[in-house]
């Protein structure tokens, strides 16, 4: 199955795959920021394929001077029992990624969830806003340069 | 999350300044409510976060005309903790505890699916014995989780009796837990590369005397509820969505199934030793709250068929793998042996390391797709640790859910989409 994902995907997106890696037997294909909305419609769409549940969507921050973060799809098809991982790299001087909520209901509350952790702007997500954290909170809590302990004075106290 | 519409000028000039000024009086700073149209019978009602219905910290804003749900909005971080920074900054070992707490009505299930992803991670293969061991706690977990639904949702739409006898049933798995772990709610249970303690033979017999007994106290409660003209009532039609929108909303577990899709990692990505043992994958076709709650009683009988299988071809041996160098040792041990204190010093204080790369493991918990993305730079903690909570992605279906119902139902449905908010807020 993973070999024919992989010769579909080449086939299809020679261009945008950067690369691809499997380690535990988990195949992790990293695509091209711009091209992730196509290849997550052809991958949902084809159906051979077929993954139609996007199962996980989350970010890292790998705190290095290039790509410092990374979003992380998480797809399984129900049709042939196989999973798959997506990886969209993004620099710090431009945080924005295309939304996928138009293929997957499931991502608006995931894509708001990593836009509060980590303040990747999620272009054409119909709702972003902040999940967890206060709205009025200035910071993204799971980047590295934040600290454990948090910001004193950063979150406000309930009005007497 | 505010609602807010300011009082137009018309409005004023209408004369309802009587109006108005209670209004202003109600305003705080989270809910303001005014109206432009004096016919206007939209009103925005706040639920929770402390409403006992909503089964821990949910807070909803639903959008009513007259009695019927026109929108929902639920909202969450109530009870966030950070969870996932807390993992980046201690070792895997120190995490275990953390995991109780995600959904609390199962803290088995989430030591077995957290350990999974670490032993994968770190490519530690663990005996049988502690295999058979973990798929027991994990269907005790479920059982013990679903009992409580079963309660907490008959209760919601009126039937207290039953709330009492699901309880009842789960004090006696959790006194099963307390001699299996030494605790009965926040168990901890699992270590990487095994298991805290070994099954005794006492456990065991424990065990077989519950589910000797469960079986026909389980059919007795389903006895009141199922031939119930109002429970029925409540539940038939009620919280309905569709095949393709379960799928597009992310939904796993009882509510996919009861959408009539039979998924079920125990059979579709097998983990542990489930292919070993025989189990049905119940599934419904209606969608609706009553279908969730065919799924789920029946779930509990095919745990017990599992939890009785597991007991019969669980193999003798040791429940820890044999890897010092990553597994702890046994803490009588430390005490007197040289070799066993180093490695104890070494991994308490160092993290086991495991090489770097990216996993993620999956269980099918009782409440869906539970699964650790876990990143590793090859240090003693991780890098990353992302927790995909069921709970977090089955309540985003909510509002189409209750679109177009009424208001009685809310209770109702947001009692069979059993949303755990320590799970869900993270």
């Amino acid at each position: 199955m993973k070999d024919k994902i992989l010769e579909q995907l080449n086939a299809q997106f020679r261009d945008s795959i950067d690369s691809v890696n499997e380690y535990r037997g988990e195949l992790t294909i990293v695509v091209r920021r711009s091209e992730i909305g196509r290849v997550c419609r052809f991958l949902r769409d084809d159906g051979e394929l077929s993954f139609d549940s996007l199962r996980d969507l989350s970010g890292t921050d790998y705190y290095r001077p290039h790509d410092r973060f990374e979003i992380v799809y998480n797809l399984y098809s129900l049709k042939n029992y196989c999973r798959i991982r997506i990886k969209v790299r993004v620099d710090q001087t431009d945080l924005h990624v295309p939304s996928v909520t138009d293929l997957w209901p499931a991502a608006n509350w995931l894509e708001r969830e990593t836009y509060d952790m980590f303040g990747i702007q999620f272009d054409g997500h119909p709702d972003l806003r902040r999940i967890y954290m206060p709205e009025e909170f200035e910071y993204h809590p799971l980047r590295k340069d934040f600290p454990l302990m948090g910001i004193p004075g950063s979150l406000t106290l309930p009005r007497k | 999350m505010t609602v807010e519409r300011e009082p137009t000028q018309s409005s004023i000039d209408r004369g309802d300044r009587g109006r108005l000024k209670i209004l202003q009086a109600l305003e705080d700073q989270d809910t303001s409510v005014t109206f432009d149209d004096p016919l206007e019978h939209d009103m925005v009602l706040n639920m929770g976060p402390q409403h006992p219905a909503t089964h821990g910290v949910l807070r909803l804003l639903v959008r009513l005309d007259g009695e019927t749900i026109v929108a929902a909005v639920p909202d969450l971080g109530y009870l966030h903790r950070g969870y996932e920074k807390i993992a980046e900054n201690m070792t895997y070992h120190e995490y275990i505890p953390h995991t109780d707490r995600l959904d609390y009505l199962s803290p088995l299930a989430n030591n077995v699916a957290y350990v999974l992803a670490v032993e994968k991670l770190a490519g530690l293969e663990v005996p049988l014995r502690a295999q058979y061991l973990r798929v027991i706690c994990a269907e005790l977990a479920r059982l013990a989780s679903h009992l409580v639904w079963l309660g907490t949702m008959a209760m919601d739409v009126g039937a207290v009796t039953v709330l009492l006898w699901g309880f009842r049933e789960r004090e006696k798995i959790q006194d099963i837990w307390d001699i299996l772990t030494g605790v009965r709610f926040t168990t901890s249970f699992t270590r990487i590369g095994g298991m805290a303690n070994d099954l005794s033979g006492e456990t065991s017999a424990m065990i077989r005397t519950f589910l000797d007994q469960f079986p026909e106290n389980l059919a007795q409660a389903e006895k009141l509820l199922v031939r119930n003209r109002i429970f029925i009532d409540r539940c038939e039609g009620v919280g309905y969505i569709s095949r393709a929108d379960a799928i597009g909303w992310g939904l796993t577990g009882p509510l996919l199934r009861a959408a009539g899709v039979a998924h079920d990692l125990r059979r579709d990505e097998p983990y542990l030793v489930y292919n070993e043992l025989e189990f049905d994958v119940p599934v419904y076709e209606d969608s609706d709250v009553l279908a969730r709650f065919y799924v789920r009683v029946q779930e509990m009988k095919e745990s017990v068929r599992i939890i009785r299988q597991a007991l019969e071809k669980i193999p003798p041996g040791p429940v820890n793998a044999a890897d010092p160098k990553r597994v702890l040792p046994r803490k009588e041990r430390t005490y007197g042996k040289m070799e066993e204190l180093i490695h104890d010093f070494m991994i308490v204080n160092f993290g086991i390391n495991p090489p770097i790369g990216e996993v993620y493991h999956a269980i099918e918990g009782s409440k869906g797709e539970l699964g650790f993305y876990i990143v590793s730079h090859g240090e003693g903690f991780p890098w990353r640790l992302k927790i995909r909570s069921p709970s977090f992605v089955n309540l985003q279906a909510l509002p189409p859910m209750l679109k177009g119902g009424m208001i009685s139902d809310v209770v109702a449905v947001i009692g069979s989409v059993d949303p755990v908010m320590g799970e869900a807020d993270k």
